[in-house]
């Protein structure tokens, strides 16, 4: 396909975006975060149409301020009431909740990821039951403590440990909460319906933050005031969203707001329901009372069945998932999803720009060139790697493009090409001269070829045609 | 007080299509699978009609060159492609059988057309479910491969594959004389999903005989583009835009198994655990995701997988 096309092609493809509501909503969020209109924000303005603030009108500050693009402190005369009004319609419609170590959940701006992003991956917790042995919980410890995982140039690791009150015993699950304690340095969660269990047990770890609960409709006044005296954020249980929205209300008058909400639904299709219904109150209705993070415990004890439903509130909008699985066969894949589904849309991952070498390479080996997208990148490598031929590979940097995209914005002409080749010293490494470029691209190929003296052939399109196209290498 | 919950009004809703014709209809099916209809965000029943997602497992005319985690699944089938479809709808519970022709490779084994014909016919013979038949990979092949199951199952109502943006024209005439429904597929696109739609559908296909394949990634791999293209695809077609209102179709078991994490054993990556479990929680994983953003068809190969996704969808779909 002649540059010119490819071009107007991928015009095109951008033509859908600029339809949907993408570009405002990221304009009004870079001000305030939620979508206040400039008409909105004039009501709060004094109209004094001074133009202290740099532009004529109090209209046009009002729209300059929508748009992100001022302060509102630039303009002297704007009452306490006012400033007041407008930051609270621009708090963000789900609270950050932080607990443990490092731990956030919650502050979620829309329902979609290609609306913007998703901020903080849904936090997974795993959780230790206080009726085990003392020995069984320490085994249990250290396979939670081993789930640390790398795949792709990326790290995993399962943030947090909730200790269970399933013994009825206030001293038992303190001593287990203080055995969890000293033997991880993960998140904790603390589980009790007894208040007198909680306070034994939060006493002595609240300097680890731990996330506690649960708050219900019979005990929250005194589990919410054991939060509040060691500052630490509580679980508000109730089931369905009527009566949780009763406990919310209720909860707050007690005068403290730390609050991650479980709607303790029973099936895995009404924990959809809800957990969706939570985040459209939210953030569509701005409705307070359900704007804070959300958590919820699995139904399955089946292994695969658990993770599998799991899966689905990693999907559909949970800030946190209390697990009873911990093994590496059955996290590993559940926390790829939630890595891949809160990746920012906008910030495609890269690769490193260098020679990569696949399998037992030498002098010989034939050099593939393709972009330092990541997800282009690992298909390529995937599919090279499955040639069995020991190769090289260069992710020439086109700032997170794939090939396609990257050769309409012009960022992977054969100069740059040649460039990278060279700084990477790939003619001192190789004896030969031959470069594979993608299939795409293969208008390149003469301009290449004049610049870098070096013999240009054109590999396949898509990464899957790696292997039979390798068959024919000589 | 009681919350007064937020239920979204779409004015439009997804095409229904149905795959395969019993004896009444023409074909040869003793059943046939109706998806799409849906006019709801997937398994929100209380907004509106929710279909079930259905699940099409492969089947290939030569021997899978798949992983031992799989193949040891299965019996002592698959020099039989009939055998093979069968043990997936008898003992797996398959709703459809999705064949590919790997044969038909010019590269490979370079069976032609007729023995394709043939190799279609035992697993029609095989089968009372509905069929999805693609070719090789190979443009030129496919293209007579396909003519010829298209003409020699006429009236079965197929679902045929795969018409792309170059390649569309001899699906589409081949659908329309034999009376087969298409898969269109684009690259990640949802322009090009969209317009592939519009093309064909210009050539004269009706609309309720077109299933998108946006294309996807598995686990770990991009899933997250396609998550996004196939939520905002079904997103427009609630929203009314008839173009991108098909149901959708997803090579799930062909991405997530070629995946390293469904091939590496323990002793490679002792990290990543188990590689049975493992590789059966990256299929399902795969199919799950999709299935939020609105997956009809979801194409599987590893039993176990298919096992923990039938459960996961009768649990979403009883309300
Ligand atoms: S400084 Fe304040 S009062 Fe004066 S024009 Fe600007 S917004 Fe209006």
């Amino acid at each position: 396909m002649p540059a010119k096309l490819i071009r107007r092609y991928i015009f095109q493809v951008n033509r859908y975006d600029t339809n949907g509501y993408l570009l405002i909503l990221n304009q009004l969020e870079r001000g305030f975060k939620m979508a206040l209109t400039g008409l909105e924000i004039y009501k709060q303005l004094p109209k004094k149409n001074c133009g202290e603030c740099g532009v004529p009108t109090c209209l046009a500050f009002a729209m300059a301020l929508a748009a992100g693009k001022a302060a509102l402190d630039t303009c002297p005369y704007v009452t306490d009431a006012a400033r007041e009004n407008l930051e609270s319609a621009a708090a963000p419609p789900i609270k950050a909740i932080k607990f443990g170590n490092g731990s956030v959940m919650g502050d979620e701006t829309v329902m979609f990821r290609h609306d913007k992003t998703f901020y903080h991956e849904t936090t997974v917790i795993i959780q230790i039951s206080d009726a085990l042995s003392d020995d069984e919980v320490s085994a249990k410890l250290a396979e939670i403590n081993g789930l640390e995982f790398d795949r792709v140039g990326l790290h995993y690791s399962v943030e947090g440990v909730a200790v269970v009150n399933d013994s009825g015993d206030a001293a038992r699950f303190a001593k287990v909460a203080a055995a969890v304690a000293a033997g991880t340095e993960k998140s904790l969660v603390l589980i009790s319906n007894d208040p007198e269990a909680l306070k034994a047990a939060v006493v002595p770890l609240a300097a680890r933050k731990p996330l506690i609960g649960e708050a219900n409709a019979d005990n929250y006044e005194a589990v919410v005031t054991i939060a509040k005296e060691n500052s630490v954020p509580v679980i508000l249980k109730a089931e369905g969203l009527d009566a949780l929205s009763d406990l919310v209300e209720k909860a707050v008058t007690l005068g403290y707001k730390e609050f991650v909400l479980d709607p303790g639904s029973k099936t895995t299709v009404q924990k959809l329901a809800d957990l969706t219904q939570l985040r459209r109150l939210a953030i569509k209705k701005k409705f307070r009372t359900f704007g804070y993070p959300v958590i919820v415990f699995t139904n399955h004890d089946n292994p695969l069945d658990e993770i599998m439903e799991a899966s689905v509130y990693v999907c559909k909008y949970a800030s946190a998932i209390v697990l009873k699985t911990s093994a590496k066969a059955h996290i590993l894949p559940l926390m790829a999803l939630k890595q891949n589904l809160y990746t920012d849309p906008q910030k495609p991952i890269q690769v490193e720009e260098k020679l990569y070498a696949i399998g037992e390479v030498n002098e010989n080996s034939p050099l593939y060139l393709t972009t330092n997208f990541s997800l282009t990148y690992y298909s390529v490598e995937g599919e090279v790697e499955s040639t069995k031929i020991p190769s090289y590979i260069i992710p020439v940097n086109t700032e997170g493009t794939s090939v396609l995209t990257a050769y309409a914005a012009g960022k992977y002409e054969p100069e740059l090409m040649w460039e990278t080749m060279q700084k990477l010293g790939v003619p001192e490494t190789l004896k030969h001269r031959n470069v594979i470029i993608p299939g795409y691209v293969a208008v390149v190929t003469a301009k290449l070829k004049e610049i870098s003296g070096w013999n240009v052939i054109v590999g396949p399109r898509e990464s899957s045609g790696i292997v039979a196209f390798a068959k024919t290498l000589k | 007080m009681s919350v007064t919950i937020v239920k979204e009004r779409y004015a439009g809703k997804i095409g229904e299509v149905t795959l395969g014709a019993t004896a009444e209809q023409g074909g040869t099916r003793t059943s046939t699978v109706t998806i799409g209809g849906d006019s709801a965000l997937p398994f929100l029943h209380f907004e509106g009609k929710v279909n079930r997602p259905v699940i099409a497992m492969e089947v290939n005319d030569i021997p899978p060159t798949w992983n031992t985690t799989l193949t040891k699944q299965y019996g002592d089938v698959f020099n039989s492609p009939g055998a093979w479809a069968k043990q997936c709808v008898d003992d797996f519970g398959a709703d459809l059988i999705y064949l590919k022709l790997l044969g038909a490779d010019p590269d490979g084994v370079n069976r032609s057309p007729e023995d394709c014909v043939r190799v279609v016919k035992e697993v029609l013979a095989a089968v009372g479910v509905p069929l999805i038949v693609v070719g090789c990979g190979d443009t030129a092949k496919d293209n007579e491969v396909i003519a010829a199951v298209a003409e020699a199952a006429t009236g079965e109502n197929l679902l045929i594959g795969v018409a792309e943006q170059e390649t569309y024209k001899t699906y589409a005439a081949a659908a329309m004389v034999h009376k087969h429904t298409l898969i269109a597929q684009s690259p990640l696109d949802i322009n090009i999903c969209k317009q592939l739609n519009i093309l064909i559908n210009e050539m004269g296909l009706p609309l309720n005989k077109i299933v998108i394949d946006s294309l996807i990634a598995g686990l770990g791999f991009g899933i997250e583009y396609a998550y996004s293209i196939m939520e905002r695809a079904r997103l427009g077609a609630l929203g009314n835009d008839k173009m991108l209102a098909m149901p959708m179709f997803c090579s799930v078991g062909y991405e997530a198994n070629r995946t390293k994490e469904s091939n590496s054993p323990i002793e490679d990556n002792p990290q990543w655990g188990e590689l049975d479990d493992r590789a059966v929680l990256w299929e399902s994983l795969t199919a799950s995701g999709l299935m939020q953003v609105g997956a009809s068809i979801i194409m599987m190969r590893n039993p176990a997988a298919v096992a923990v996704v039938k459960k996961n969808i009768d649990e979403l779909m009883s309300v």
